[in-house]
């Protein structure tokens, strides 16, 4: 259970590094991306078009913030993870084309995704669900927002954060998933459960 | 008389009660929660959470960046004069508190996927009307999050399945959620009536304070049975492991048809947000959930 202080962009080989259990804190650029914004990139490299921010070695965030203009910037409200499995579809092909290192949400991935971070080079961090005052106040600036026709929950925002966590690695680079080592564990206890409840 | 004006103020203020600062009940069994766990990751979640709930008290601001669904709970004193002015204000109340707190737009047509953009739209914010006797009217809103209404579930179980088919379900609803509703929970679990009635007692089941055992000491044996039981998992907050998985387990009933055995277990997250306030015949205020200056 090590504890990292890491800055975007990361490398391949620092994230190799991490195990699942591991602690980090997370500085530099981060980007915004739920279901839309994962299709809009997606769509973007099939017709060859440039997404609007180099993602290499940063980190994904699956979060529909809440912001508030002010003076005409942005301020971060509320900024807690939203549920992860949802963009499970396209997650691996995000790993593979774009390169992030990253990927920070609630509740954990699916075989797809866990086999691409094994692959390519990329780790889950687990943010705790619904902390959206704990991660706004590590997000020191909002450095743009891009595809804001999708909404504000759905666009693209380009966040600055500064020791963004704790981030749980819950998912690692060696195919471990820490909410799969639960869901076994649970399992098992099912039956006991049910025995001491007195369930036929 | 109660005015439009007043209850409209009082439910703004209500809404951004609630989502900035928990009940103290809340509070105290996620202290509580976090002194006990003794897992290392369940440990920093809760510590998480903590941290978080002070800061969005501290700093007025929204305690989870999903403010819910908005349901109100209204119990009308029979002799208040005004009522019919009721729901426009606590529609009004729900627009002004998506700009003024500001609250994320969470009501979206379910056939064209618009978002109206201000919480409000067919149904919402949904309000539940009772009739007590008395000329005040009580106020309850209850902003419900999507991450933990997702993973709620009736089941029209056969009679003979009784008691134990109740208590496997409200189990099997555990652990098929695991993390997706933000862990610690609290279960609002409710048997008999019909479809409907045992999913609205269960929801409603909710808003009682979690430190009061229910007053039926069979119930109450049971609600602790069921949240030893949940807490035995092992799905811990996060469902990243730990022994905290539900704070608090809610039990209400109704008596049932002969050959129905309804089931329904509605999801709270830890953000267990309510607020409620009581406006008397002569205008006063008062906030029964909330400590206000
Ligand atoms: S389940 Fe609750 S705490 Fe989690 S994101 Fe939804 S509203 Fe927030």
């Amino acid at each position: 259970m090590a504890v990292y202080r890491l800055s975007t962009p990361i490398s391949e080989e620092i994230v190799r590094k991490l195990q699942v259990n591991d602690k980090v804190y997370l500085s530099g650029t981060i980007v915004t991306a739920r279901d839309a914004g994962h299709r809009r990139a997606l769509r973007f490299h099939n017709e060859g078009r440039q997404l609007p921010i180099n993602l290499d070695g940063l980190a994904v965030f699956h979060c529909g913030p809440l912001m508030r203009q002010e003076n005409k910037s942005w301020r971060v409200v509320a900024a807690g993870p939203t549920t992860s499995s949802r963009m499970e579809p396209f997650e691996d092909q995000f790993i593979k084309l774009f390169k992030i290192r990253m990927i920070i949400g609630k509740g954990g991935m699916g075989k797809k995704a866990v086999n691409a971070m094994k692959k390519y080079g990329a780790v889950y961090g687990a943010f705790t669900g619904g902390a959206a005052v704990l991660a706004a106040k590590a997000i020191k600036r909002v450095k743009g927002v891009e595809w804001s026709d999708l909404g504000m929950p759905e666009a693209m925002w380009i966040l600055e954060v500064e020791d963004f966590g704790p981030l749980t690695v819950a998912i690692d680079t060696h195919g471990n998933n820490l909410f799969e080592i639960i869901q076994t564990k649970v399992d098992k206890t099912k039956e006991q459960i049910y025995k001491k409840l007195g369930i036929k | 008389m109660v005015t439009g004006k007043t209850v409209e103020n009082v439910a703004v203020k209500l809404i951004q009660l609630a989502v900035t600062e928990l009940p103290q009940d809340v509070k105290e069994a996620l202290h509580k929660a976090y002194n006990e766990e003794t897992n290392k990751i369940g440990k920093a979640q809760l510590k998480a959470i903590l941290d978080n709930v002070n800061l969005a008290e501290k700093t007025c601001a929204p305690m989870c960046q999903d403010t819910g669904v908005i349901i109100f709970h209204v119990k009308a004193g029979s002799k208040v004069d005004g009522l019919d002015n009721v729901e426009t204000a606590l529609r009004n109340a729900a627009v002004r508190a998506t700009k003024e707190i500001p609250l994320r737009p969470n009501a979206v047509n379910p056939f064209t996927q618009k978002n109206t953009g201000n919480n409000t739209g067919r149904f919402i914010p949904y309000i539940h009307w009772e009739i007590v006797v008395g000329e005040t009217l009580e106020i309850t809103v209850m902003p419900k999050g999507g991450g933990s209404e997702n993973v709620s579930a009736l089941a029209m179980l056969s009679p003979n399945q009784g008691i134990s088919g109740f208590k496997k379900f409200v189990i099997d609803t555990v652990i098929k959620a695991g993390a997706k509703p933000c862990p610690p929970t609290v279960l609002g679990v409710a048997v008999g009536g019909g479809a409907e009635i045992a999913m609205n007692l269960a929801k409603a089941a909710l808003l009682k304070p979690l430190n009061q055992p229910n007053p039926n000491p069979e119930l109450a044996k049971l609600e602790q049975e069921l949240r030893e039981a949940a807490n035995s998992t092992g799905i811990g907050p996060m469902g990243l492991g730990g022994k905290t998985t539900v704070l608090a387990v809610k039990i209400d009933y109704a008596h049932r048809h002969p050959a129905s055995y309804p089931v329904a277990v509605v999801v709270q997250c830890w953000a267990a947000r309510r607020a409620t306030a009581r406006i008397y015949s002569d205008g006063t205020i008062e906030y029964l959930t909330h400590k206000v200056a």
